[in-house]
């Protein structure tokens, strides 16, 4: 019976076993890891990402998916570079219109999903084609260049201390740990993602909990493509292209669940993002050849895939109802 | 006279064409606990989804304090005052025990969108209190047992302020110490004046806890009243005894002395325990037990579908390997399973494929993999023959367009292609009528008669009574008892299935010698 206890503790805390595990190891081959300075770094990295994940992980507690968070990215930041440069529109309008086209976005993953009855997967990997699409449309595929007025925000602390980024990072952060956590809406999305079939039994209006996810993976992609741009300056066609992959990994590594109704946005998300780029900044520090990092990460979060999986039929055979009688 | 909170009036129900329900009446009072009991599709559930606003019924109307009631989904019950306690729960096992109480309706700080917590918590903990449940109201479902879920089920219907509650077998999952708190719990809502369905297989605890029964058989109230009025034997005499005359074709033992199939000390962990069953060539072993008595499960393990635990599984003296339905089909095994809609059958596909699906590596040429689809059509022509399946073209009529019994007709044809050794037939005649059935009757005396050894298993007493050598009782995953055909009797199968002890007690013999 402990024996059971302490499986089903390492199975639901998979996340912060994995996060130890990782930073002790990269400690370990390479000292000059644990500084301050590779700390921020790590933070700084982790915010656009992390941005992107927060959303993600709304649509994973449905059992979603959203694939199209990368191109989102891509076809919001062209948008807001060409309303700045072409239009000479001022920089905080040219957000604003931006942001709005990834809720557009959202909405039409949403109208499919939900209306229409079309499966996540399929959905926004068209959508995925189509944002890209339009981005490259617009820009004929060159690149997009931003002014200084957007690249010297990146260089701006609010509080005079805080990065910029990492503000923005941290407020979608709370905002989303206190949706998710503490209103109607959020514990309902929970409900949901457990077991459909209940959430509708209960009164639940599904279809427009599960459609507000994709509205907000769509407005959080576009966020945090601005925050990536303020960082680089410099939009190409490949912007943004993968990243959809990183968001999800990042989700799933902190515990969030692709079957839905498992994860949490503080501490789960935020620690897997920062896990990631920890690995990230570790496989540089430990002089890995440069080629060999993209697999390495994989492995990694294959691992933590395998993890999920694994721990799904355990949680679920250990709760299996019981015919006999003692 | 008491009030009467609720009534059937007439209440007819057909599925295709079959009656689910047959003109059935009948009313609950207020502050009374009214105990529904049949065996399996006797037609209680689909009463409880007519109320429930699940189903529709085809005539008649339900009355519910005074006024006539037609919901037209669970949400209409729900605001009507009536709630459901189901055998599987509707919980959320990833919240806390107080959230899943008020996930309909949370209170909220205000005007605000945030949850007011505080009251939240203070309305479950008057709730557990009031269910002698002394958990705390922050803990995840996911972490009770399944008693405290039950429990928490029910405060959950409770906090709609219901006062009609049906309880549809709410003890499977529980310990008797729950059982008998959950009853304590009931008495106590009764007495406080709600109405209380309870609907349950296990006949004494229905005999201890309820006011008053209706016993339904073939969709029918055959009779109901004061409980005093019904001892257990007259219940399980009700629920069972109905007139048969050629239904069955005749039967004759052509049971040999080799062992195809032997099942040693079977144990898997919550399912079943100790199971140990033998099938000869030629014999016909059947099965019989209440859903959820680890039939089903079990012939899964034999199939190698699921796994277990302890023991092993013979086929004619050689070891069968565990999870390896491949191996099992190699072996001579064949599992017509449960659900045919589901786990038997490609819906959409033509009657050819379906037939052929199993044994497509035989029709295959050794070098190319390729089917040789005219010796595969006239092999499934002859054994659609001897079916006597009706249907116009095995090539390109899909199954789904097929009746029932036809539809089962394909599923035996799939794997008697095969020409299995062992064939285990779960709940084969399930939803088909009384001709096809008699098909399907006809069909396990020959394979019979040709030396396969059959396990069949069965909710209805009389077709395993008519058509076995032997029957295995199950209950709550154990094998109770074996009965040789000499000592088939239905009350003696069903007072094991039930749990009883095989003989009358004395206060029971007279009883049934007083109504003599």
């Amino acid at each position: 019976m402990d024996k059971t206890k302490v499986i089903k503790f390492t199975m639901k805390n998979s996340t912060a076993v994995l996060f130890v595990l990782i930073f002790i190891m990269f400690g370990l081959i390479a000292p000059r890891f644990f500084t301050v300075k590779n700390f921020q770094n790590i933070m700084s990295n982790a915010s656009y990402i992390g941005i992107i994940a927060v959303g993600m992980t709304f649509v994973l507690l449905t059992g979603g998916i959203d694939l199209s968070v990368g191109s989102t990215m891509y076809l919001c930041a062209v948008i807001c570079g060409k309303l700045i440069n072409e239009a000479r529109m001022p920089v905080l309008s040219a957000v604003m219109i931006s942001l709005l086209v990834g809720v557009l976005i959202g909405s039409v993953n949403a109208f499919a999903i939900t209306r229409l009855r079309l499966v996540p997967f399929i959905t926004t990997l068209i959508t995925q084609t189509i944002a890209r699409g339009f981005g490259l449309f617009i820009t004929r595929s060159i690149a997009v260049n931003y002014p200084d007025s957007v690249t010297l925000m990146s260089t701006s602390k609010v509080l005079g201390f805080i990065p910029l980024q990492i503000f923005i990072f941290l407020s979608v952060v709370a905002i989303a740990a206190i949706v998710l956590g503490k209103t109607r809406y959020g514990r309902q999305l929970y409900a949901v993602g457990n077991d459909l079939e209940s959430a509708k039994k209960a009164g639940i209006r599904c279809d427009r909990l599960i459609a507000s996810t994709y509205i907000i993976s769509g407005l959080l992609a576009a966020l945090g493509g601005f925050v990536t741009i303020t960082q680089i300056g410099r939009v190409n066609a490949g912007f943004g292209s993968g990243d959809e992959f990183d968001a999800i990994a990042a989700a799933v590594l902190g515990g969030a669940s692709l079957f839905g109704g498992i994860g949490t946005v503080f501490p789960g998300t935020v620690l897997g993002t920062v896990m990631i780029e920890m690995i990230q900044a570790g496989l540089v520090f430990a002089n890995i050849d440069i080629y060999i990092q993209p697999i390495i990460m994989a492995g990694i979060i294959f691992l933590a895939v395998f993890i999920d999986s694994v721990r799904t039929t355990q949680i679920q055979k250990l709760e299996r109802r019981n015919i006999l009688k003692a | 006279m008491a009030e009467v909170v609720f009534a059937y009036k007439n209440i007819t129900k057909r599925f295709f064409g079959v009656h689910a329900l047959k003109d059935v009446s009948f009313e609950l009072e207020r502050g009374r606990i009214l105990g529904l009991v049949g065996e399996n599709g006797a037609g209680k559930s689909t009463l409880m989804n007519i109320l429930g606003g699940v189903l529709q019924p085809d005539e008649g109307q339900m009355i519910l304090r005074g006024a006539p009631f037609a919901p037209k989904n669970p949400l209409e019950a729900s605001s009507a005052g009536i709630e459901f306690i189901h055998q599987e729960l509707n919980l959320f096992t990833n919240l806390s025990v107080s959230e899943n109480i008020s996930i309909s309706r949370f209170p909220c700080l205000g005007t605000s969108p945030l949850i007011n917590k505080k009251k939240m918590r203070e309305s479950c903990k008057k709730l557990l209190r009031s269910l002698n449940l002394d958990i705390s109201p922050n803990i995840l479902v996911e972490n009770l047992s399944p008693g405290e879920r039950q429990l928490v089920e029910i405060a959950k219907a409770l906090s709609t302020n219901a006062d009609i509650l049906l309880f549809d077998e709410p003890t499977t999952s529980l310990t008797a110490k729950e059982t008998e708190n959950l009853f304590s719990i009931m008495r106590s809502l009764r007495d406080e004046g709600k109405s209380i369905i309870y609907i349950s297989h296990i006949l004494g605890d229905v005999k201890s806890l309820v006011d008053d029964i209706v016993v339904l058989r073939d969709g029918q109230v055959i009779c109901g009243g004061p409980i005093e009025d019904f001892p257990i034997h007259r219940m399980i005499n009700l629920m069972v005894g109905r007139e048969i005359s050629n239904v069955f074709p005749e039967r004759h033992s052509h049971a040999k002395d080799r062992v195809i199939l032997e099942a040693k000390h079977v144990s898997e962990t919550g399912i079943v325990r100790d199971v140990n069953i033998t099938v000869r060539e030629g014999e016909i072993v059947g099965m019989f037990g209440l859903m959820g008595s680890g039939r089903t499960e079990f012939a899964r393990m034999l199939f190698g579908v699921d796994p277990y635990k302890e023991g092993s599984i013979t086929v004619c003296t050689e070891p069968l390997p565990k999870r390896n339905p491949q191996q099992s089909i190699k072996r001579g095994l064949a599992f017509i399973t449960e659900n045919r809609r589901e786990e038997g059958l490609l819906m959409d596909y033509p009657i050819l494929e379906n037939i052929g699906l199993v044994s497509l590596p035989d029709f295959s040429s050794r070098m190319t993999r390729m089917v040789d689809s005219k010796r595969l059509f006239k092999q499934a022509n002859e054994i659609a023959t001897s079916l006597r399946l009706k249907c116009n073209d095995l090539k390109n009529q899909k199954v789904k367009s097929l009746s029932g019994g036809n539809q089962q007709k394909v599923v035996i044809g799939k794997w008697l292609l095969k020409h299995p050794s062992m064939l285990i037939m779960d709940e084969p005649t399930r939803g088909i009528d009384v001709g096809a059935k008699y098909e399907v009757y006809l069909i396990m005396e020959q394979l019979a008669r040709e030396g396969t050894g059959i396990l069949f298993i069965s909710s209805e007493v009389e077709e395993l009574m008519a058509m076995c050598d032997r029957i295995v009782v199950w209950s709550q995953g154990e094998v109770m008892h074996e009965f040789e055909k000499s000592e088939f009797s239905q009350e003696r199968i069903m007072r094991i299935a039930f749990r009883q002890s095989l003989e009358y007690s004395e206060e029971e013999k007279a009883v049934v010698n007083g109504q003599d």
